[in-house]
């Protein structure tokens, strides 16, 4: 499952979090970005439980986009306790992320 | 299940060989690494009949829609490998999924190429951009910097003077002789856009995001983005190890049925050695693409 991150729960659901937070920042103009989707969208039940998936609408949320510096979508940030750990800019296929994914888990 | 026809390519060249391929009734697959290719990140589109300005999101989509509603399947995959049998080609997939088919259209076009200057890696992404229309929106108030004299530079740097608040055009050459005319005119017209000749990049500096550029004359200048346009370089060549020749850019060598070195392998659009990269051109060459091929499955070869 994936959640919708907003400025309204970023604290609660990123910040707070138990376990890791990989976000999706993506925008609706994005070609690459609509590509992404899908592959995380996959591995959100692959990972559950252990990582937390959530997408962040740049459009909407400039102020999470403008917090770790996001200059390029897509763009996924894993972040532990709201602290960025780890990115991916660009598509990247899922082999790529989920091996990003298992080397910051383990 | 053997393909009759194998399409790797997301772009226009590869959505019109599907196109083709249902109304031949071929049983074909697509194979794209990414949704349009390179089409889709094109700011505007004004020289695709049809439409007199499209953005190339729009345009891919229309593509795609039409190949699926002709139900010619499009998985969404990257190619890493390919071998030969005496019957068929194998083709196996970042999914470890394996594809056999009687005939291939290589459409896999072509990637960005990289500056390849110090700063380029490290600050991709935080400032560093391949991609105009996906970035543009981080930009607005900031000055930032477009290096390449191309079609493709010249509308990157029309996209960003709607949000930047200074755009400025570096190019190595004395002037735009590449672009055409009509964005050459467009560029000169807008007042948010400089034009830097004769220079060139040398290093990208900024600690956690772009902050200024080095170029090669010298000066340094303050910019909070760069966006890298300097032409492109063929793309997913999994296909010379079983033999498909390519020129000494690494293009595959086409003739004007599409035919490759491989018989049963074709080419079309951007990845061919062809003299014009463009949509319309790629397009075209789906299309005989897929008639070659054609013509030789029902021919039983």
């Amino acid at each position: 499952m994936v959640l919708e991150i907003t400025e309204k729960n970023f604290e609660s659901e990123v910040v707070k979090s138990d376990i890791p937070v990989i976000l999706d920042f993506w925008a609706e103009w994005c070609g690459p970005c609509r590509m992404m989707a899908p592959v995380f969208e996959q591995l959100s039940s692959e990972f559950k439980g252990k990582l937390k998936f959530g997408k962040v609408n740049v459009d909407e949320n400039s102020g999470i986009a403008g917090k770790f510096s996001i200059r390029g979508i897509p763009c996924l940030v894993i972040a532990k306790k709201g602290q960025e750990v780890d990115r991916i800019v660009g598509y990247a296929s899922k082999d790529v992320v989920k091996s990003k994914i298992e080397e910051i888990l383990s | 299940m053997i393909y009759n026809l194998l399409i790797i390519g997301g772009g226009p060249a590869g959505m019109s060989a599907a196109v083709y391929a249902a109304r031949y009734k071929l049983n074909a697959i697509v194979i794209a690494a990414e949704e349009g290719g390179l089409a889709a990140t094109a700011h505007q589109v004004m020289n695709f009949p049809s439409y007199k300005s499209i953005s190339g999101l729009e345009l891919m989509q229309k593509m795609k829609e039409q190949v699926e509603s002709l139900k010619v399947p499009i998985v969404f995959e990257t190619v890493t490998g390919a071998r030969k049998t005496d019957s068929h080609f194998i083709v196996s997939t970042d999914r470890t999924v394996e594809y056999y088919a009687k005939k291939i259209i290589i459409a896999t076009g072509t990637k960005r190429k990289k500056l390849n200057v110090p700063g380029e890696k490290e600050l991709y992404g935080r400032g560093v951009s391949y991609c105009a229309t996906c970035d543009a929106g981080f930009f607005k108030g900031k000055k930032v910097a477009v290096v390449g004299g191309s079609n493709s530079a010249l509308t990157a740097a029309m996209l960003l003077a709607e949000y930047a608040s200074e755009v400025c055009i570096i190019y190595r050459q004395d002037k735009f002789f590449r672009a055409e005319p009509a964005w050459v005119e467009a560029v000169k017209k807008n007042k948010k856009i400089k034009c830097m000749f004769k220079d060139n990049i040398k290093e990208i500096k900024g600690k956690k995001s772009v902050e200024s550029i080095v170029l090669e004359s010298g000066k340094e200048m303050k910019v909070e983005g760069v966006f890298v346009e300097i032409g492109s370089e063929p793309s997913n060549l999994v296909f010379k190890k079983i033999g498909v020749a390519v020129d000494d850019k690494g293009y595959i060598i086409a003739d004007k049925a599409q035919k490759t070195s491989v018989k049963g392998i074709f080419a079309a659009g951007d990845v061919t050695n062809n003299a014009f990269k463009q949509m319309i051109v790629a397009c075209g060459e789906g299309a005989v693409a897929c008639y070659s091929a054609y013509k030789e499955i029902s021919a039983g070869k």
